[in-house]
């Protein structure tokens, strides 16, 4: 068993780029919890660290859209944004393509995903990396679930995608680590940007730290829509990270900042033991 | 299906600098090589981000050609409601506005 570490957390192109608009104190702590994810990521002591965000159009498009992808590159470069814009520098992430190639010919025993060999990370990965390995010293590996053009993989693939990424981190030898980026609710990008339903947030969550399946996955796109916003649709990737770590979640860190446009998450899930493929 | 074309140019703009540097320099030969109406068409050469909203544009597409042309974060929002007080409301995609004209859930 090699997966060392297992999280979620914001990926607001808002927590970087509009910070200097936010409320001092709410944006400080929440600054300092998501740099304590990055301690005990740390901790757990990685060689690498796959991220599984949910992109908006950075390497992805309709013409060729991958409901499921992973990078496979030895170096990728980000963030793709303005760096201006998005308050944090451009600069090439280390990749490790070898122990790419491995996760990704295991996962494909049991999930169809496409793989890429260029990989420019946008702010679902970038803003991240800016908080947790600000030395970027654990090499990444992206991985994406398409949450922005529908039709999107249901939930119960995104599922099964995190129980395949669990059995490739079990098979390789390497120490990894697993953080899934996105929003619960929002309405980012429109006039609506602010708007948050915390109710739904908060339920969403109470079911993610249950690690409650059949709750996670009982969601329509139609009420998500309704609830959660377009921005909701990004519930994929922490549904995939409870598949892959399988034990119960801890909430460090919650609060909705209307300027981010998100209910700011920082959380970790305890890795159980798992039936091995076919069990 | 013209918005596609529309999207297709905004994913190109966003990551490529020699895409940005063709809308500087020769922007109409680079919008010939987009299937357009002349409503989309007209609305990007003339950078019209209110209009490009209600033609249904992915909004994560849309705020980084609102960045390209120098627009402000709260400038770039208030196009998006003269957008739709000028047009009407959003036409296609799920980046619809559930708010009001004058709602500033974020303060901006």
């Amino acid at each position: 068993m090699s997966l060392v570490y297992a999280g979620v957390c914001s990926h607001a192109p808002g927590i970087t780029g509009r910070a200097d608009m936010a409320e001092p104190l709410v944006r400080d702590r929440f600054h300092a919890a998501f740099r304590r994810m990055g301690e005990d990521l740390h901790a757990a002591r990685p060689d690498a660290l796959i991220v599984v965000g949910a992109e908006h159009f950075g390497n992805f498009f309709m013409n060729n859209m991958p409901s499921f992808a992973i990078g496979m590159a030895d170096q990728y470069e980000g963030p793709i944004e303005d760096p201006a814009w998005l308050k944090i520098e451009r600069r090439g992430i280390p990749g490790n393509a070898g122990l790419s190639r491995r996760i990704i010919t295991e996962v494909m025993q049991s999930a169809d995903v496409a793989y890429s060999e260029e990989w420019k990370f946008d702010h679902a990965i970038s803003v991240p990396l800016h908080f947790l390995t600000p030395q970027y010293d654990i090499p990444v590996i992206p991985a994406n679930i398409n949450c922005q053009g529908p039709p999107l993989p249901p939930l119960h693939r995104a599922w099964n995608f995190g129980e395949a990424l669990r059995r490739a981190a079990d098979a390789v030898p390497e120490r990894i680590a697993i953080v899934a980026t996105g929003g619960i609710s929002h309405w980012p990008a429109t006039p609506d940007s602010g708007k948050i339903n915390w109710a739904w947030d908060r339920e969403f969550l109470e079911r993610w730290r249950r690690n409650d399946r059949a709750a996670l996955l009982s969601y329509t796109d139609v009420e998500t829509y309704r609830d959660g916003g377009q921005g909701g649709f990004e519930i994929r990737t922490f549904i995939a990270l409870a598949a892959a770590a399988g034990g119960a979640g801890t909430v460090h860190f919650c609060e909705p900042i209307p300027i981010f446009a998100v209910s700011c998450t920082i959380g970790e899930m305890s890795v159980e033991n798992q039936p091995s493929p076919g069990t | 299906m013209s918005l596609y074309g529309l999207q297709k140019f905004l994913y190109h703009l966003n990551r490529d600098p020699r895409v940005q540097s063709r809308y500087r320099d020769e922007r109409d030969a680079l919008l010939d090589e987009y299937p357009l109406t002349v409503e989309e068409r007209g609305a990007i050469a003339s950078g019209d981000i209110g209009l490009i909203y209600v033609l249904g544009a992915n909004g994560q597409l849309l705020m980084h050609f609102a960045a390209y042309l120098g627009m402000p974060w709260p400038g770039y929002i208030q196009c998006m409601r003269d957008g739709v007080t000028k047009h009407g409301p959003v036409r296609a995609g799920v980046y619809t506005m559930t708010t009001g004209v004058t709602e500033k859930v974020a303060g901006v």
